[in-house]
């Protein structure tokens, strides 16, 4: 029990912090919201894994990858083959030149299911093709920059190169992918109709466990010894290298393990969103991803979560009544968050929440208050002179 | 294919020159972007947006000339060229002031601040000139085409932006190499601490090398709309090839990158004539970053002391 509580919870703060937004996520948000809110929750909460991904990367291994969209795309494409090849079975597509191949292949003049396409017929296969193809992918790129130690802006270069080539490959590729229209018209799991109001909402809560899960495996990694070690590394590389540990491996391996996490993000986001395109997959969703971790707190695994779902609340409010104001905001926030409050909304909690939850409970609002102001000048007056 | 020799030819020396059409405009904005990264390892996210406000520049005194002075159409590119210029120098100026002197301890998070840098620009891009593209009306002497044999037919303005690309280059070339100013950019490049001991003014020294990496881009945005129109979002299309330039070149060397914009922008023009524009461009990226996952240094290097 003990062990529970520290290594996967992080201790009783934590505990707290994560009945909080379990409490959140699971009652209050389902019963307050109609089905299309949720179901548009559920889509934020899909990007947080690739937000808690970043948390262990970016915050915690100091590698800033500016291609975790390529992740969760490559999990999203390899659900969506699967549920495409269950759409189009012979009998629904027997109207097309050639029955019982996706139809934007038929479309594009394909008479015959390509190679890769075949194994996706199977659902256990897809599963851990939605596992492993993106954390393969991921170690082929890990090994070969993190083993020539290529590090910090270079790699972020590279990764966001990355991206857009994957971007471009599928785009033009129509015949194979779906083009820039991406894998559309998606309707059942293994016979279950996954765009009924039930499926919804089962999928919302199957996407906030697994969300939790990651959130655990994420503190289980950061508590164990090699957590230690991944923060030992951002700061001072050479002299856990010259302690006789290989940086590139522990590299490697928390690369492969947010690729991993990030494609599930993608695979839930196929199933509860219905399409994948080329859209969730390029440079700006990327480093959108990344502003949501940034926002929420690189250094936090629960604060990542709120950041996420804060963004694209605010996204989707903004462009539907001020689309012009959004990217100011964006663009805003991005800078902002950065000179400011470079650890997101975590850090401020961390700082002024727990003062003011504790004048709260002693009824001492007064001076709380006036010391979290008085900080708050001084910090933007002294980037004001500095 | 059934192409016979003399079309080979024609096609190798089109598709060529039209290579070098883009290499120019790669070359320019990754000059100033390699100044920049070389001398203080910052990633400007926002040099494409840079590029668009000397594009734009140009736009503008093209409809200025046009209504006011209609004289002066034949003449007005020359100065917005040199208006391009200044003001993106100027924007850079303050950027370096108000956002990137805060964050040059922390490489990238400059990364992300400068990304939001960018979404603004575009978004005042869009404001101002409409989501539309745009193009200005070119002076007579950039229009028409010179043929050399029947078959060859090479655009003027692809020769003018070549010979600016040209003349760019060479002044960077003497200004850094040659001149005071130049000697001292590089020696803070090379040991910053030791510099400023010696009396250089090294935040200065920041500052205008930034400034001068945005207005060359700014005279890279002129260079672009006589060859193709400007939107909000033109700058941002090529800033990814405009980073591989940089990084496969070898940062902080000159050589290096105008052989790597060279060998990119040719190795794309000349696949896409055979094959599809989107597998040109996958063929070529695929390539540099193999490279350089080998070569991580890039093509040239020059040692220097962190």
């Amino acid at each position: 029990m003990n062990f529970v509580m520290e290594r996967f919870l992080g201790g009783k703060n934590g505990a707290i912090g994560i009945a909080i937004l379990a409490a959140l996520i699971f009652l209050v948000l389902p019963l307050v919201l109609d089905l299309f809110r949720l179901n548009l929750v559920g889509k934020y909460l899909t990007y947080a894994f690739v937000a808690v991904s970043l948390v262990l990367l970016w915050g915690y291994g100091g590698v800033l990858s500016l291609g975790q969209g390529v992740f969760f795309g490559l999990g999203g494409y390899c659900m969506a083959m699967f549920l495409k090849l269950e759409a189009s079975d012979p009998e629904s597509t027997k109207i097309q030149s050639t029955p019982g191949i996706p139809d934007f292949m038929d479309w594009n003049q394909l008479t015959a299911l390509p190679w890769f396409w075949e194994p996706f017929h199977s659902f256990s296969f897809t599963v851990l093709a939605v596992l492993l193809v993106p954390m393969i992918f991921a170690i082929i790129i890990g090994y070969s920059m993190f083993k020539r130690r290529v590090g910090g802006v270079y790699f972020a270069i590279i990764t966001q190169a990355i991206a857009l080539i994957l971007t471009v490959l599928i785009v033009g590729q129509q015949g194979y992918t779906g083009g820039i229209n991406g894998i559309t018209d998606l309707r059942t799991l293994n016979g279950w109709d996954i765009r009924e109001d039930s499926a919804k909402y089962i999928l919302y809560f199957v996407n906030a466990v697994l969300l939790f899960g990651v959130i655990f495996l994420g503190r289980y990694i950061l508590t164990s010894k090699f957590g230690r070690l991944l923060l030992a590394m951002r700061d001072k590389e050479d002299r856990v290298r010259f302690s006789g540990y290989d940086v590139s491996n522990f590299k490697i391996f928390i690369f492969a393990v947010s690729a991993m996490i990030s494609a599930i993000g993608g695979a839930m986001f196929t199933l509860q969103v219905g399409f994948m395109s080329p859209s969730f997959v390029g440079i700006v969703p990327s480093i959108e991803m990344v502003i949501f971790a940034a926002v929420g707190g690189r250094m936090s695994l629960i604060g990542v979560v709120y950041g996420t779902l804060l963004v694209n609340f605010g996204k989707t409010i903004f462009s539907e009544t001020f689309p012009e104001l959004w990217l100011f905001l964006m663009g805003g926030l991005f800078i902002a968050v950065v000179l400011y409050f470079p650890n997101g909304l975590a850090g401020i909690w961390e700082k002024h929440g727990k003062k003011l939850v504790n004048c709260i409970k002693r009824m001492q609002c007064y001076s709380a208050t006036k010391s979290l102001i008085a900080s708050m000048r001084t910090k933007f007056g002294a980037a004001k002179q500095s | 294919m059934g192409y016979s020799a003399d079309e080979m030819m024609a096609i190798f020396a089109m598709q060529g020159f039209a290579g070098i059409s883009l290499f120019s405009v790669l070359l320019l904005m990754a000059l100033g972007l390699a100044i920049i990264f070389g001398q203080m390892g910052v990633i400007n996210m926002a040099h494409g947006e840079f590029m668009a406000v000397g594009a734009y520049t140009t736009y503008m005194l093209s409809v200025l000339s046009e209504e006011f002075f209609p004289g002066f159409i034949q003449y007005y590119f020359v100065f917005a060229i040199i208006a391009s210029f200044i003001i993106a120098g100027i924007l850079g100026f303050l950027a370096e002031f108000a956002l990137i002197r805060h964050l040059y301890k922390r490489p990238l998070d400059t990364l992300l601040a400068t990304w939001g840098l960018s979404l603004i620009m575009q978004q005042v891009f869009r404001s101002v000139f409409g989501a539309r593209e745009v193009s200005p009306t070119l002076p007579d002497w950039l229009l028409g085409s010179y043929q050399p044999t029947d078959m060859i037919d090479i655009p003027l303005n692809g020769l003018f932006v070549l010979a600016l690309t040209f003349f760019v280059t060479l002044g960077v070339f003497l200004l850094m190499f040659k001149s005071r100013w130049g000697l001292r950019v590089r020696a803070t490049t090379q040991n910053r601490v030791m510099s400023s001991a010696v009396g250089i003014n090294t935040k200065m020294v920041d500052r205008l090398t930034f400034a001068l990496g945005c207005g060359i881009a700014g005279i890279a945005g002129a260079a672009f709309t006589t060859i193709a129109s400007t939107g909000p979002t033109t700058g941002s299309l090529y800033i990814v090839d405009t980073f591989m330039v940089v990084v496969f070149g070898g940062a902080a060397s000159l050589f290096g990158t105008i052989a790597s914009a060279f060998s990119i922008a040719q190795a794309q023009s000349i696949l896409e004539f055979f094959i599809s524009g989107s597998m040109a461009k996958v063929i070529t990226l695929l390539t540099i970053v193999i490279i350089l996952m080998m070569r991580p240094e890039g093509l040239f290097s020059i040692k220097v002391r962190k």
